[in-house]
Formats: structure tokens, sequence, C-alpha cells
């Protein structure tokens, strides 16, 4: 079990960083999917193989298939050798990475120290009990986000159609 | 005999496993394009493949040996990697999720409890439908690699229309879920055993889920059709208006590839439907022990070839749908009548329970 982690860990890294490097912008998008099913095999080893298979169907299977579409309908060609690198990303880019990565660090120092033993509380992650937790303990934020998402549509739907 | 731990005994076996359901899906799959042809003709008043060994039944092999020598063309334009991407993961998308549909009981061996399944998800139907939406992505990109007009229309409706159906194929299938209360496929499938008691007349059925979820499975059925892209739904391949569709730049072997793909998908949904609604590999079972191993899995491949051939009398019987059609059809009709079979389980259960 412990293999196939870091097999998946460093799969999702890797895939990570050809997202950011890659010059053209399928290929960037499909690293991404990379990104998300690898994220998805660690989510079924720690065991929440439903919040594995949702990231899989929903970011996977339905947003990155969006992006995907967008991306060929646009044609977006290979992008040349820094054709567009703003200054504005050159200075102030690092230092934000920087200070990303300090606090990230210090966090995690904080949380487990050298011990390294990361132990998760024992979550009963089954459907069932996930469903329980999103319809009982938190159906009012589950609404407010559903009449949220509802809103967006009808944006969407608003700004596409010239006239109703 | 040498004698094997747990682990080196799960890892034979899953192999072993892997190795024979593929074998004898492929073969499958072979001898489905013959079953079409051959039922297509005798719809039509041919006689279909007849010259290739007795009644034809050597075709699938001569195809298949002319698509693998066959000269593989490949646009000069195409892209270079997803280009040859694309149809494996087409090949992969369809294979995987046989590995968690549950196909017999399950037997002894040497003292080890062997199920008729790879592996038994306890999140099992959610794994078909993850692999099932990762799919769209071999028709979209296959579209978009071969950098020519008619693919691209192609990949594009292909992917607008599976992604479009797919909500309707899980709305179909919710019913059943609340009826059942889990998502593994062998703890439906062992739900519906029996026959329905206390039904008067009706008594003599078998307890499948169809006799309580008769729309949901219609709705099942009908989106299935349309996600495995198949008569009266193949618009991406509309002959007519973009010569094959998405795989129009594919040639030899790559194209047999998504051919493969498209038959492996049929099955799938074929078998997700047989263990939903039509109890699986339930059945009469007796004689003797390796009888009462077999007639299962005899059962369910019986009601999977029901459905296959259903399928190919379809094609033989429809016509194509017109694009815009598709898309009211399934938003305006199957969506609603899915939310709506779904309210009305819901209902019901709640006043059965109350």
């Amino acid at each position: 079990m412990e293999i196939l982690f870091y097999i998946f860990g460093v799969v999702a890294i890797v895939a990570a960083l050809s997202v950011v490097f890659q010059r053209t912008p399928v290929y960037s998008a499909l690293s991404l999917i990379v990104v998300l099913a690898a994220l998805a095999v660690i989510y079924l080893l720690l065991g929440a193989p439903f919040i594995a298979m949702v990231q899989v169907i929903v970011y996977a299977g339905a947003i990155m298939v969006l992006f995907v579409l967008v991306i060929m309908l646009l044609n977006a060609g290979h992008e040349g050798p820094s054709a567009h690198r703003a200054k504005f990303a050159r200075w102030v880019g690092p230092p934000l990475l920087l200070a990303f990565l300090v606090e990230f660090g210090v966090i995690v120092w904080k949380q487990y120290g050298l011990t390294g033993a990361a132990s998760a509380p024992a979550l009963d992650a089954s459907p069932a009990a996930i469903g329980r937790l999103l319809f009982k303990s938190y159906i009012l934020p589950f609404e407010v986000t559903s009449i949220l998402i509802l809103v967006a549509v009808l944006g969407a739907v608003v700004l596409a159609k010239k006239q109703l | 005999m040498a004698t094997f731990s747990d682990t080196e005994f799960f890892l034979i076996e899953t192999v072993i496993k892997i190795a024979l359901i593929m074998f004898i899906l492929l073969t499958a799959i072979a001898y489905l394009t013959w079953l079409e042809r051959k039922v297509i003709a005798h719809i039509q008043s041919r006689w279909g493949p007849y010259l290739v060994g007795p009644h034809g039944l050597l075709q699938p092999l001569a195809d298949g040996l002319k698509f693998m020598f066959k000269e593989d063309i490949a646009p000069l334009e195409a892209d270079p990697v997803v280009y040859w991407l694309a149809p494996f993961l087409a090949f992969l998308m369809a294979f995987l999720s046989i590995a968690v549909i549950p196909f017999g009981e399950s037997f002894t061996l040497a003292g080890h409890v062997i199920q008729l399944q790879i592996t038994d998800l306890n999140v099992g139907l959610l794994f078909v439908f993850a692999v099932t939406s990762l799919g769209v992505y071999s028709v979209a990109l296959a579209g978009w690699s071969s950098n020519s007009k008619y693919p691209l229309l192609g990949g594009l409706r292909s992917s607008a229309q599976m992604i479009s159906y797919e909500v309707s194929l899980s709305l179909g299938v919710i019913g059943v879920l609340m009826i059942a209360g889990t998502l593994s496929l062998r703890e439906i499938v062992n739900q519906q055993a029996g026959l329905w008691a206390h039904a008067g007349l009706f008594s003599v059925l078998p307890r499948w889920n169809l006799f309580l979820q008769p729309l949901g499975f219609l709705i099942y059925f009908t989106a299935a059709i349309a996600e495995t892209n198949r008569i009266p739904f193949d618009l991406p391949e509309g002959e007519t208006e973009l010569v094959a569709g998405f795989h129009t730049e594919y040639s030899s072997f790559k194209f047999a590839i998504f051919f493969m793909s498209e038959y492996a998908n049929m099955v799938t949904v074929s078998a997700i439907a047989t263990l939903l609604f039509f109890g699986g590999w339930l059945g009469p079972s007796f004689g003797p022990y390796w009888l009462r191993v077999i007639l299962p899995v005899l059962w369910f491949c019986l009601k999977l070839f029901c459905f296959l051939f259903f399928y190919i009398w379809v094609r033989g019987t429809l016509p194509r749908f017109r694009y815009d059609q598709l898309m009211a059809f399934g938003w305006k009709f199957l969506l609603p009548l899915g939310l709506l079979n779904i309210l009305v389980t819901s209902f019901v259960m709640a006043w059965l329970h109350s």
C-alpha cells in the first residue's frame, strides 16, 4: 500500500509540474487530469473511496472536459518561448512562492514535527456516512451552496443568451 | 504442491482472472461484430458474412488480421502525442470498468473462496460511472488531435452528447440505489434474490428491480444507448454529415481499437443494466456443486446476450435522430423524467417507512 502511495504521489507531482511547464494548452489540461486522477488514487489509499470516485466524476470527468473542449474550440496553439511573460509576474511571483512554501513548511512542522507520523483520525468515509453528514449536520451550508450554483447557472444563461 | 500465502494467492488469482476475462471479453466482442452483421443482414433479407468459414464464423479473425496488416496512415498535421493517446485511452476506459462487474457467485478452490468478479469495490457503481465519464476524453481528443474538420466536429458532437446523456444515465439508476441502499454491485444483485412473496398472481415473478423501477430502467437504457453512441443516437458518426465522426482520420489498428472500445462499452452498460434491473446472475440453480457454480454465470451471460441482441435489433429498426432532436430529447424529456422518477420513488419509500 505504501509503495502505491509513493508511486502516485510522484505521478501527481510530476504531472502538476507538467501543467505549469507545458507550452501547449491541451497538454497542460491533460496533465491536470492526470494530477486529479492520481489524487483520486491517493484518496482511495487513505480509505475514502467515495471521495475518490466523486473526485474523478466531478473534476476529471466533468469540469476538465469543459476545459479541454474550450481549449480545443479556441484552438489555442503552441505558446512561444517566454512570449508574454509579464514583468509583474517576474518580480512578485518568486517572493509569493517563497512565502507559500515557508508557510506550508511551518504548518507541516507544527503539526507533525520530526516524527512524521501523520495519523489520520478514524473517520467513517462510507457514502452513507457522508450523506448523513451532508443532509443532517450540514444541511444549511449544502443548500446555500446549491442556491449559489443555481445563481451562477442563471447568470451564465443570461450572459450567453443575447435575448431571452 | 507448493503452498501459497494469502497475499500470493490473491495476486495469482487476480492476474489469472484478469487474463481470463480479457480473453473471453475480446473474443466475445469479436463475435459480437459477427453477430451484428449477421442479424442486421437477416433483418434486411441478406445473408451477411458467409464465405470465411461456416456461416462466416471466421470472419472476425479475418477482419482482425486485415486491421493488423493495413497500412497505418496518420495525418501529417496531427498532434503527435494525443493522436496516439486517444485510441489507447478509449481502450483503457472501455475495459477498466469490467473490473468491478460481478458475473457469478463465488466458489471454493483448495480452501480459498474465489469470487467471480475481479474486485468487489464497495463503490462499484460509482467506479463504473467515473470510468465512463473519463471515456469522453478519448472521443474529444481523437477529434481534436486529427487536425481535420470532420473529426473535430464529430468529436465535439460526441462529447456534448456523452456529457448530456451521462446525467440521465446516473439519474436513471438512482431509484435502484435508493431501494438497495448500497453502491456495491454484488450487494445490489443479492438483494434481488427470490420471488415476490404476497403478490398474488405476480408471485411467480423474480424479485428484480425492474418491477420496482420500470421507468428508471427505460431512462437508463435509453441514455446508455446514447452514451455508447449507437443508433438511433449515433450522431457522432453520422456518415452523411461527418464522414465517420471523431475517428475519420484513424486507420488500421488504431481504428480497430476504437471499434473494439465501442463494443466493450456496449457490454459494460448491458452488464450494469443486467445487474441493477434484471437480477444479475440470479436464476434457477440446481444440481451438483460445479453446476451450481456454472449456472449463475450462464444466466448472467444469457441476460447480457439479450441486451446485446436488443442493441443490434434497434440498429436494424430505427433511423437516426437529428442533432437538435437528440439534445432536446436528452435535456427536455429524459432529464425531467429521471428527476420525476426519483421524486416519486422517494415519496413512496418515505410513505412505506412511516
